[in-house]
């Protein structure tokens, strides 16, 4: 069985503030990490591993400093890494993000099953994902909070989706691709032995060119969508601030909540 | 290659705005000019939008793949909750309907199920000009493969200039699938929508970053251009009974259906009376409330509301309710119209879940907790006190 995770290094989300006074980006200490979602993708596939045998890899499309997301990956399990480096990809929107992605898998060959997180902390989109499946034509099931079974002979996974109002089990026919939520696993910490292999292995770099595609098919050139513009939304009106005695405090917010609840 | 970024170095004064507007940190000034560091580069676009002096340039080629003139309607996505159409698809089609003033074309409803041709109906007296259905026992529920192979093919044979779906678990799963089969843009999560008139674009509006930015983006060459649309930002229709409209109703080809999926069954999470998704007031609990059985006083106030209950991520990781609760980065984005923060203090990861909220009241014993922040309403008190008290007043209000 071959398991591939794809991740994306995202900047992490309590660093990325706005300074009010200048509606600006506060650039300092702004650091990098593995998108939350896709941890669990690591952990599952890990754990795919550990139970039956699966060789895992961990792909990664994005600038030469994404290399620290992949040997997280390395340190807490996976096999092999890919890192899809290329200056040509840069301003990729989700349709050429897993155009790419799709044509690295694709190049691998032979795999059963993709995860990645449900969506990444940065962007929010949940796009490419299904469009990897879509690209590869291959059966989806996002948002799976739990692998019910895996019949690896017959190749089906069946599985749960967490959607808003309940839970959806499905039979999927394998090669598959799966997002996955939180609730799916919890994450392991790397160890010593892992974090010391991860260091040194060495990670494979695919550019356009090993994929076969032409420069015009990926990043800003091969995206269909385009950012016309980016601003900072208007900050949020300084609130009341109530202190006192329960009885008095509560009267004064119901006072204020009954002009918005009718 | 041939760069996409450019400084027009002549123009450039070395002021600095886009080294602070850059969120991927590629900017430097040297010797008094902007200097674009291409590996760290990903064209967002930011420092072109605060350049005073135009002097950052961003190239996109402009391919025109076929007359883009000949693709015209605004289709709407209608999404089923079971045996009703989801209130995001009413919204939707109330939306359509503006932007179809805009440029002079029909809403149109695509509906897919089984045994739903009587609610066609409803389609067309919240909005809709026509509705193409496709009535089909394999469609009873959803399967995302099969949904987008048939839209798919229906967006081929006629050629929508828009299409808009609810940005929900079923919209999102759909559309990027539809997108990518199709080749064209697709934009996540919109919360505005307008027309630019002259070259008939659709200006889609969207936060990233949790919130903290807002982005405008258009596809300015692919048809149709697609967008999913979050809940409860746009505003349902009236119903208006005297409005009629076309029903077409559309015979697919078995070919479309996928037997790769195969839906078992549906386990409704019974345990709470309004969804998280659905509710117009959210009240949530953290980690102030010590322990799991202290739970009770948020559901009573929510049951008294009529509201969904919420939890932070400390409140779910500790067990005391489950995580389908959770609101923030690693669990669910929401925007009620109120969102009740009880002992929680609001790290950024629960804020970038609710902060788009349009009321936020917050109750916490601590006055610096970061939730007050963002709050319209606080109360600095403790909430074993406050909770209950606000509880029995408002069951006396929905008395009177």
């Amino acid at each position: 069985m071959k398991v591939i995770v794809c991740i994306k290094q995202v900047p992490q989300t309590g660093t990325v503030k706005i300074n009010p006074q200048t509606n600006t980006l506060i650039r300092e200490g702004v650091e990098s990490i593995v998108n939350p979602f896709d941890m669990y993708a690591i952990e599952e596939a890990v754990r795919l591993k550990e139970r039956l045998g699966a060789k895992t890899f961990v792909i990664t499309m994005g600038p030469p400093q994404a290399d620290e997301a992949l040997r997280e990956a390395l340190s807490l399990g996976i096999d092999e890494a890919i890192h899809l480096c290329d200056k040509a990809f840069a301003g990729s929107d989700t349709w050429a993000t897993s155009l790419v992605l799709a044509k690295a898998i694709e190049k691998l060959q032979e795999f059963d099953l993709i995860i990645c997180g449900k969506q990444a902390s940065d962007g929010d989109t949940a796009q490419v994902g299904p469009g990897i499946a879509a690209h590869l034509n291959l059966a989806q099931a996002t948002y799976v909070r739990k692998i019910d079974n895996i019949d690896v002979e017959n190749k089906i996974i069946r599985l749960e989706r967490l959607l808003e109002d309940g839970i959806e089990v499905l039979e999927v026919k394998m090669p598959a691709l799966i997002t996955v939520v939180k609730e799916i696993n919890q994450p392991r910490l790397p160890s010593l032995r892992g974090k010391m292999r991860a260091k040194t292995q060495k990670i494979t770099i695919w550019t356009h060119k090993d994929l076969g595609l032409k420069e015009e098919e990926v990043g800003l050139k091969g995206s269909p969508t385009q950012v016309v513009n980016i601003f900072t939304p208007p900050p949020r009106d300084k609130g009341m601030v109530f202190e006192g005695e329960p009885e008095i405090v509560v009267e004064k917010l119901l006072t204020e909540l009954k002009k918005h609840l009718i | 290659m041939s760069e996409a970024i450019k400084v027009i170095v002549d123009k450039c004064v070395g002021c600095q705005l886009c080294v602070k507007a850059c969120p991927s940190l590629a900017i430097k000034i040297i010797n008094k000019k902007a200097v674009i560091d291409l590996e760290k580069c990903n064209l967002c676009g930011a420092c072109k939008s605060v350049c005073k002096f135009d002097a950052i340039v961003i190239f996109k080629p402009q391919i025109l793949k076929e007359d883009l003139s000949s693709y015209k309607d605004i289709w709407v996505f209608i999404e089923k909750e079971h045996d009703k159409i989801a209130s995001v698809s009413f919204e939707l089609l109330g939306k359509a309907k503006e932007l179809a003033k805009d440029l002079h074309c029909k809403v149109v409803g695509i509906f897919l199920g089984y045994n739903i041709k009587d609610k066609c109906n409803q389609l067309i007296h919240k909005g809709a000009d026509k509705v193409i259905v496709v009535d089909k026992k394999e469609l009873e529920n959803f399967i995302s493969e099969n949904y987008a192979n048939i839209i798919t093919y229906l967006i081929k044979k006629y050629k929508p200039e828009i299409f808009l779906a609810g940005a929900t678990t079923c919209g999102r799963s759909l559309v990027s699938r539809i997108a990518v089969s199709i080749h064209t843009g697709l934009t996540a999560d919109c919360t505005g929508l307008d027309i630019d008139k002259q070259n008939r674009l659709l200006i889609q509006t969207r936060p990233a970053f949790g919130g903290n930015i807002m982005a405008q983006i258009i596809t300015p060459s692919h048809r149709p251009q697609m967008a999913t649309v979050r809940h409860k930002v746009m505003i349902e229709p009236q119903i208006d009974k005297t409005k009629t409209g076309q029903i077409l109703e559309e015979i697919v080809d078995g070919k479309l259906f996928d037997d790769r999926i195969r839906f078992i069954e549906f386990i409704k999470e019974e345990t709470e009376k309004v969804s998280l998704s659905e509710a117009e007031i959210i009240v949530s609990g953290g980690r102030g409330l010590s322990d799991g059985k202290n739970f009770s006083i948020i559901k009573e106030l929510a049951s008294a509301l009529g509201a969904a209950v919420g939890a932070s991520r400390a409140a779910v990781d500790s067990g005391w309710i489950s995580y389908s609760h959770q609101v923030g980065q690693t669990g669910r984005t929401v925007a009620p119209k109120i969102y009740i923060a009880c002992g929680i203090s609001g790290q950024i990861q629960h804020l970038v879940g609710m902060q788009s909220s349009k009321i936020i009241v917050a109750i916490n014993k601590d006055p610096d907790a970061p939730i007050f922040k963002v709050a319209n309403y606080g109360i600095v008190g403790d909430l074993f006190k406050i909770v209950p008290l606000l509880t029995k007043k408002i069951k006396e209000l929905n008395k009177k």
